[in-house]
Parts: C-alpha cells; structure tokens; sequence
C-alpha cells in the first residue's frame, strides 16, 4: 500500500476565493453568512446562506466555456486551477493516462435547471438552449476538469448529498493508495443558492432564518453555502522525488450506512465510521487532537454526532477540539467536506484550530470542547473530517501531519 | 437587416470572426464551427426568426435542412421563413 499525500489545495467559498483568504477567515472567525443576492428572493421564507461574493468570469474562461460551465462547474474549475498550480503537476504520457477526477456534488448544475425551468414554465418559452443537459449534468464539472488538465485515467463524480466531497475523496485517496493512479483531482462544488434551490430545502423546515450556530444550546438549524474545494492527492514517493511541498498526509478513511431513516442521523453510523477511519488508518484514539465536525447546526445533527465521537472515543472525547466551519462558510451540501478539509490542514499545518462561531449557549447533549467563536492554537498530529449525508451514508477521513 | 444579413452575423458571431469574413460559399467547418457550435447557430436562428429549423444532430444530412454551406443554410432560413408568414 502506498503513502498518500496532499500536494495541493484549492477553493471559492463565501469565506474567500483562495486558500489564503479562506484560511484568515477561519482563523478570525468572520462570518461569511449574509442577506441572499438572487432573484425572486423576497418570496422565500429562508433569506440567508453563505453566498460567494464578487465572482467575476470576465478573464477566466472564455465565451464558449462560458456557455458551457454551470457556477458549480466554475466554482469547481477556479479551485482546481489553483490546486493543480499549487502542486506543480503537469499531466502528460503515462502520468496523464493513470491519473484522474473525482469530484462530489449534490445539485450538480441546480442555475442551469432553475434558469430553464423558469423559462419553459414561468415564461411559457418552447424551446431551450442546447447545451442545458451538458451543463446541469453532475459529472460536468469532472470531465471540465479532465479536459482542462487532461486527466485521462478514472473519472467521475460522486452524489452522496453532504457527504458527497468525502466521498469522493475517499475513493481518490483509494486509487492512490492501491497504485492505481499516481495522483488524483479530488474534491467537490455545489452551487444550490437559487430560487428552487433554497426553496427545495425551505420545505424540510430545517433551515434558520438567521445564522447557523453549531452544538449551542440556542441553535435553529442549517444555513446554506456555495463554492468548491479541490486538492491534488498525490503518492508520496512521487511527490518526495520531485520535491513538491506536502501539505498533509492522508491516512485513513471508513464510509458506512445507517440503513435506517431518509433524513434522521444514527449515533451508531456515525460512530462505525468514525471508528471505521481510525482502524483504517492504524490510529489510537487517544492521536486524534481535532475533529472538523459535519456540524450542521441542526437539533438532530448535533447531538447525534456529539454522541457518535463519545461513544467511539469514551473519555478523550474530552480532551480533544470538535468545531464546525459551517458556522462561517455555510453548509456547502455536496461541496462542504473539501472545504472543511481546509480546516483539517490548517489544524496540521498551523497549528490553529478554526473555531465554532455564533457559540452562545452551552447544551448537555453537546458537551464537548467545540472550539467557541475564537479559534485557537494548538499544536495536533491526527485529524478527522467528518460528513453525514442524508440517506444515512456516512464518510470519514483521517489526515495526519507530515 | 434581411434574413441573409442576419444568419449571417449570427454565424460570424459563433465563429467570432466579422461578417465580412463569412462568404456564402464558406462551410461551417471553413469557419472552424463545430458540433456544439452548430447547435447553438441553429438555435439562435430559431430564436432570432422564431422558427423551428428541422435539424437533426444525429444524423445532418438525414436532415431536411441543408447546412453544406452559408448559402444553403440561408436558402432554407429564407423558405422557413416564408412558409410561416
């Protein structure tokens, strides 16, 4: 089995539109959650979410790309640029061939379908643009960025709702570990924040109309966010040969399945594949320093995962740092996990600890150390990422320093 | 602007070159349009004339629309045109 590391690192996302900015956010644990900025948005009951700001195409892609890309595809492809550009890889002959794309998103093209939609229905149009299907297709964002960088081994895109990006990053770090391929774009986007979009989610009645605050007392549910994360996984040989910087190293992961409820979370599926990562990854428990929680700021998510890391962790749940990120950029649905893997590097790396923002009460059924509204230093040596999706389909990674 | 004016700048458009570039006897490969580029002309004719091109991208010359130059594809905007008025 071969060793698997992070040689890159991209993203968009309210907090930022790189790594850099991002990772400031997080330590000053800004709140990247505002007013929405999109159309028919006064007939929504819901108008917060974690939307990117100030996105301008003009310069990155051209008119043909522009007709082509949905915002999740853009999102996915300003990530992947600056990911593949951090890790100095250029993928040519026998290393182009072996190594691919996979990416996680929910909605995949959700702009593309709630613009046609509302032309056909709302505007009575007979007839749509012909590139609707290659736009809204989840893999579009997978293909762009094989075309891009001319990525011709495994490709495709996972859609485990919220877990999708672990997901999918799981099995990329999967490919890399078994020698299937020498390297892998691995990540995920979404970009739900539309009119149906937000809509759709009003209807489970889960979403707070005024800030998400994880694992407090006074939380009210989950707040939407948009963007993309993207990382290089590279062998570890091969990145060492060639000298490349090593951000990370990735060393473990589980996916399990409640088989129980379409939208309630399980403590014990949580906590198998919580456990089922650390095995994974020949870890103690006691190693684990920090956990990036899925945190959705939800009643049920919260306590159920609070619950998970006791069990699976028993008395140094105590001593080690859980916090949700979502509390700044928003739930990214299937985008979120490569953008709180962010978190997870920046704990390895720095040494800082992204903090639980909007933190105003204590809950006895959220009795950890969350990290509150301050983000801290802290020196770790094992990190978790955490993702429970809908549908009961669970994703953990483990990431150690290098 | 007539019909021919108009197909034509609409395909200079996809082609990005200036309407003085595209000749009638030019091919839509000459202009370096593609699949997806032809679509998307077919579909900005239709919206421009609102009309319905029979154009059938699995099989072009199966289709009762000749698009073999700027010429023909004019020839038939001109008789859809004239059959629906």
């Amino acid at each position: 089995m071969k060793r698997v590391v992070i040689t890159g690192a991209g993203t968009i996302n309210a907090l930022g539109h790189n790594v850099a900015d991002t990772l400031e956010a997080m330590r000053e644990g800004r709140c990247g959650i505002g007013p929405l900025e999109i159309k028919d948005v006064d007939r929504l009951a819901i108008q917060i979410g974690g939307q990117v700001r100030g996105f301008e195409t003009e310069g990155l892609f051209n008119r043909q790309q522009m007709a082509l890309y949905d915002r999740f595809t853009q999102f996915t492809l300003v990530a992947a640029r600056q990911a593949v550009a951090q890790s100095g890889l250029t993928f040519s002959g026998e290393m182009a061939a072996r190594s691919g794309v996979v990416l996680g998103t929910s909605g995949g093209g959700m702009q593309t379908l709630d613009e046609n939609y509302r032309s056909v229905y709302e505007d009575g149009k007979n007839r749509v643009h012909p590139f609707v299907v290659p736009k809204l297709m989840n893999n579009a964002a997978a293909s762009h960025v094989s075309m891009e960088f001319n990525l011709k081994g495994p490709s495709f895109t996972v859609a485990t709702a919220c877990a999708s990006s672990n997901h999918a990053m799981s099995q990329a770090f999967q490919m890399v570990r078994c020698g299937m391929a020498p390297a892998m774009v691995t990540g995920g986007s979404e970009s739900m924040l539309c009119f149906g979009g937000v809509k759709a989610w009003e209807g489970l009645r889960v979403m707070s109309k005024d800030a998400c605050r994880p694992f407090s007392a006074n939380r009210n549910g989950m707040v939407q966010g948009e963007g993309a994360g993207v990382f290089v996984f590279e062998e570890y040989e091969h990145a060492r040969a060639r000298g490349a910087e090593i951000l990370a190293e990735v060393v473990g992961f589980a996916m399990s399945s409640d088989a129980s409820d379409i939208v309630m979370p399980s403590k014990q599926g949580a906590a198998r594949a919580i456990a089922g990562a650390l095995n994974d990854a020949g870890i103690n428990r006691g190693d684990v320093g920090y956990i990036n929680a899925h945190g959705t700021g939800t009643a049920a998510n919260d306590k159920t995962e609070c619950a998970a890391v006791a069990d699976v962790f028993g008395p140094h749940a105590d001593n080690l740092m859980i916090s949700s990120t979502k509390s700044m950029h928003g739930h990214l649905i299937g985008g979120t996990g490569a953008v709180e893997l962010l978190a997870c590097i920046m704990a390895l790396r720095d040494g800082v600890i992204a903090p639980t923002i909007g933190y105003d009460e204590a809950d006895p059924e959220c009795a950890l150390d969350v990290v509150p509204n301050e983000a801290r230093d802290a020196k770790v040596e094992v990190v978790l990422s955490n993702a429970f999706a809908f549908g009961g389909l669970n994703a953990v990674l483990a990431l150690k320093r290098v | 602007m007539s019909i021919k004016d108009k197909v034509i700048a609409i395909i200079a458009e996809q082609a990005v070159l200036e309407p003085s570039d595209v000749t009638m006897d030019s091919t839509l490969e000459d202009l370096g349009i593609d699949s997806l580029g032809l679509v998307e002309s077919i579909f900005a004719i239709e919206e421009a004339f609102d009309i319905s091109v029979p154009f059938n991208a699995n099989d072009p010359s199966e289709s009762d629309f000749d698009i073999s130059s700027v010429s023909s594809i004019i020839a038939g905007i001109e008789k859809l045109v004239a059959e629906q008025a």
